[in-house]
Parts: structure tokens; sequence; C-alpha cells
């Protein structure tokens, strides 16, 4: 169509595109040019090459944030996809009960991380905390949840899952609105058992639904911060530094704008890989 | 498919005990005194029910404060990113224009930009212009939505071009076209836009965290983590209070939207 006047779309545009260029894009070329600096805020920056990507290497500090991140995301999306499914088959059927708990199920996703990292933080104290306390009641002893190095990051995981299963229910229970109940009928008639129907019928008609969920909540982890900051603070000994919060602490602890920025580098060109993976799958989704 | 009778009792029991479990643990918690936290902490119910946690925390932070920060900071945001999405979901889907392409091209690139990728930069460019600290250093790197910009265009792309001829025709400008005409006939769109702004951004840990140092601007989630961090020893009836007043609005909200947020979360993946 014709716009009313000439210049009627570029001011319709220009808020928008000012506010996304300044705040999102903009800052990627800032990031990059910084990443070759060396400044802590105070002093002068100092041009310093690629040093900080090397320091970062050497040190093992970029690789350390991966593999933390990566070990996290794929329990966590794991962990909740496969609950989310269990929960959808469990919860997809008529009643007041059925929706209540899908309810409290999804609550979860949208209560703030901080409540929830908080709450478990409480339930899993060593010594007062409710998960402990009935650890000891049948007879075992509580593992130190949060602070020891081997476990931190799981439970951080864990913690994770309870948060975001709600999410993959809801997608699930779309996707088996969708399979017609026609389906289900003939396979019994022509003497299928429950589970030939779940492989044959239900989970084929269900990828879709999995590969999204899957490509979200992928992201979704790989961006994790607020748990980490409250619940651990990265430790015990680093063993739950993900990648936001290794960034985090660069600037705001270290105050190592350079590196800081060497690690926005990386991270982003991570997090572009895993979005465009995304859309190619929501867009065969859409064609679907 | 029906999964087994048995099995399917069995998740629901499960479901229902681990998600609705902590959530009684935690108003349960807020019942108590620090001395029955303490001594019977593992009794279901407080001997005598008591909201002195909610007074405690009320006397000694500014509550109000934090809970007015953080809603009209999350108004804000939701509002201006449905004014400015709407003219230019409108631009992108129905007008012709030089450049359209590359604008929709970079509406897109945004879409893949998280706040946890740009935030450094960010922090240094609102530091440099005197907005650390500040409302508008909360709200304006929000106020436009790449994701909203983009389910307005989508949206409106269903719209006939002859409803919109008619209403010129009538002598209606296309700002009235537009939030007139336009948004109404879109409404769950922008509703859709308005349930998950909102939300996100009441729930926000980590813009808040970055931005503000000072009571004045700081917003509920991170005033009842510090709340912890500040907090001596074990005082979780104090902390778990602060946490009911953080998620009540929120789940309040889920509980009366819950069917549009359900069907904004599953169509949009946020």
């Amino acid at each position: 169509m014709k716009p009313g006047h000439r210049a009627e779309p570029y001011w319709m545009l220009a808020p928008t595109l000012g506010i996304l260029g300044l705040f999102f894009l903009y800052p990627l070329f800032v990031a990059v040019q910084k990443s070759l600096y060396s400044w802590d805020l105070l002093t002068p920056a100092k041009y310093v090459g690629f040093s900080n990507y090397q320091i970062l290497w050497e040190r093992g500090e970029l690789w350390r944030a991966f593999r933390n991140t990566l070990v996290y995301s794929a329990v966590v999306v794991a962990g909740s996809m496969f609950l989310g499914l269990a929960f959808a088959l469990a919860l997809d059927r008529p009643g007041r009960v059925a929706a209540f708990v899908r309810s409290a199920v999804f609550s979860a996703y949208v209560v703030s991380w901080v409540a929830v990292a908080l709450l478990f933080m409480w339930l899993l104290d060593t010594d007062v905390g409710l998960v402990s306390r009935l650890v000891r009641l049948v007879g075992l002893s509580p593992k130190n949840w949060l602070g020891d190095p081997n476990i931190a990051l799981y439970t951080l995981a864990a913690v994770s899952i309870w948060k975001i299963t709600g999410y993959a229910m809801i997608v699930f229970l779309a996707g088996l609105q969708d399979i017609p109940p026609v389906l289900h009928e003939a396979a019994s008639l022509d003497g299928a058992g429950s589970f030939a129907r779940f492989s044959r019928i239900t989970w084929p008609l269900l990828r879709p639904s999995a590969t999204f969920v899957g490509t979200t909540s992928l992201i979704i982890s790989f961006q994790a911060f607020d748990v980490v900051r409250i619940m651990t603070q990265g430790g015990p000994v680093h063993a739950t530094e993900l990648f936001v919060y290794a960034i985090y602490e660069q600037i705001f602890m270290n105050l190592r704008v350079g590196r800081a920025s060497a690690m926005v580098v990386v991270f982003s060109a991570l997090v572009f890989g895993l979005t465009a993976l995304q859309l190619r799958v929501w867009r065969g989704r859409e064609t679907a | 498919m029906k999964l087994g009778a048995g099995l399917a009792r069995l998740l629901s029991s499960l479901a229902a005990l681990f998600w609705v479990g902590p959530y009684l643990w935690m108003v349960i918690t807020s019942l108590k005194t620090l001395p029955e936290l303490l001594h019977s902490p593992l009794s279901p119910l407080p001997a005598t029910l008591t909201l002195s946690a909610y007074r405690d925390v009320w006397l000694t932070v500014p509550m109000g404060r934090y809970l007015l920060n953080t809603a009209v900071m999350a108004l804000l945001i939701a509002l201006l990113q449905i004014t400015l999405a709407l003219p230019a979901g409108f631009a992108l889907a129905k007008l012709h224009f030089v450049g359209k392409k590359v604008a929709f091209a970079l509406v897109l690139l945004c879409l893949l930009i998280p706040a946890q990728v740009t935030f450094v930069p960010v922090f240094l460019l609102l530091g440099q212009a005197g907005l650390v600290n500040t409302m508008a250093g909360l709200v304006v790197p929000f106020g436009a939505s790449a994701l909203g910009t983009f389910l307005v265009r989508q949206a409106l792309l269903s719209v006939p071009d002859d409803l919109i001829e008619a209403a010129r025709l009538d002598g209606a400008s296309d700002v009235y076209i537009v939030y007139a005409l336009l948004a109404p006939i879109l409404r769950p769109t922008p509703a859709a836009l308005f349930l998950l702004s909102f939300v996100f951004h009441w729930n926000d840990y980590f813009w808040p965290l970055v931005m503000t140092t000072d009571d004045r601007v700081r917003t509920i989630p991170l005033a009842i983590a510090l709340l912890r961090e500040q907090g001596t020893g074990v005082r979780w009836h104090l902390v778990m209070a602060g946490n009911v007043i953080l998620s009540a609005p929120i789940l309040l909200v889920f509980a009366l939207t819950q069917k549009h947020l359900i069907r904004a979360v599953t169509a949009k993946g946020f």
C-alpha cells in the first residue's frame, strides 16, 4: 500500500529501530572493539590486540564457562523435556484435579527465578532445610547440595528443571490436543497396545513440539544467570560458573571491561548459532 | 494417548507433591517466628499463625517503594513496547517504501540478541549518559520490542488492505488508523505482548541488578534477594515472606489470564 505521506513509514519505524539499534546492535560493535583493549573503568584504556582472548583461553576460563554451561543446559533440557512429556501424558484429561495440577506445574515457569532460587536455598539448607531434614529422617546423611563442587552444578540444574518443566508440559499438551482421537481408536481396534500407540502415533506427531521445546529451552538455559548469582555465586571453586555469570564477574568484580567484552563476543557467537538453529526449526514448524 | 490409569495417577500425585509442596512450605515458613523456625523446623503448621514476618519485612525495608518501582517499570515497558510496535509493525506489514527489507531484517536480527549479550556495552553507554540508578535506565533499553514488532506485523498481514483504504477515504490519518482502528481488531496480539512483557520485567533480576545500586529505583526481585544476602544467619521466615510478596502479584495475574498467557507462551516460546 502507498503510505499517506512519503516520510510516514520512516517516522513510524524510527523509535523502534532507534532503540533496537542503540541497545541491541550497536553494543555488539562496542563489544568487539572493547575486547581489543585492556580497561578497568578508571584509568585510560590500552590497546592490547587479541591478548584478552588469548589469556581467557590459556587460563581455561573460556573453556570452563563453556563446559559448565553445556553440562547444565544438557541436564536441564533433557530433564525438563522428559518430565514435561510424562506430565503432559498423565494430565491430558478433563477434571478439576488435573487442571489444578497443570496450573501448579506451569505456575513455576511464570514465577520469578529469584523466588524459586531463594525457596530452594531454604529447602536445601544443609542444617535446617526441609529436604535435608527429610533425608536425615529416613536415616541417610544429607549432601551439601550447594557447597560440594561435584554436586552444585547438578543442584542448580535440578532447580531449573523444577522451574521450566511446566513450559515443556504446556507445549506438549498443546501438541497432544492436535492429535485426532480417531487415530488412537483405529489403532486400538487393530489391536495396538498402549506402548505401540505411543511409539507409532503419539511420539511421531509430537516431534515438532519436542524440537520446539528443545531448542527454546536450550537457549533459555544457555542464558541462565539468576540461579547462579543467587544460589552459588559461581562457586564452589568455579564449579557453577556459567557463561553469563562469568562475564558479569569479569566486569563487576574484576573490573576487566576488555576481558568481559571478549567473553561477550564469544558468547554472542554461540547464542547466534543456537538461535539460527531455532529459527530454522520454527520455520519448519510453520510449514509443517 | 492415555497412560494407564494407575501410572497417570502416580505421575499426577508426584507432580502435585513436588510442585505444590514447595509453595506450601514457602507460605508456612513465612507464617512462623524465628524461635519456631530453629526449634521445630519440621512442624508442618506453626503453633500460632503470625503475620509478624510480613510486618518485619515491611518495616525494615521500604517494600512499598519497591513494589511501586517494579509496577511502574513493568507497566511503562509493556505500554511503551505496544505503543511503538503498532506503527512499526504497520509500516512493515502494509506500506511500500525504500529500505523496507533492510528494516525488517534489522528487527529479525534483534530477535536473536538477548540482554545477557549486550549488557556490558549498554551499561557503559548508560553510565556515560548518567542514567545508572534512574527509572529511564531501567525502561528505555527495553522500550522497543523486536518480538512485539514482529508479532504485530504478522497479525496485520491477515487484515485486508480494503479496510485501511476505506478508512483513508473517510479522511482518517494513518496514526488514527493504527491506534483507533487496527489496535482493537488486533487485540489478542497487543494483549499477549502486554502479558509476556509485564510478567517478564516484573520478574527480571538481571537488568535491575546491573543498572541500580540505590534504594530509590530498586525493584522487588532485587530487594528480596538482598534480604537474604544482608540477613544474618537463618531468618528464612523473613525471606519467605518477601518471596510471597514478590510472587503473589504474578500468580494473581497468572490466575486471571491463564488462558491468554498459555496461548502466548506456547505459540511464541517465551
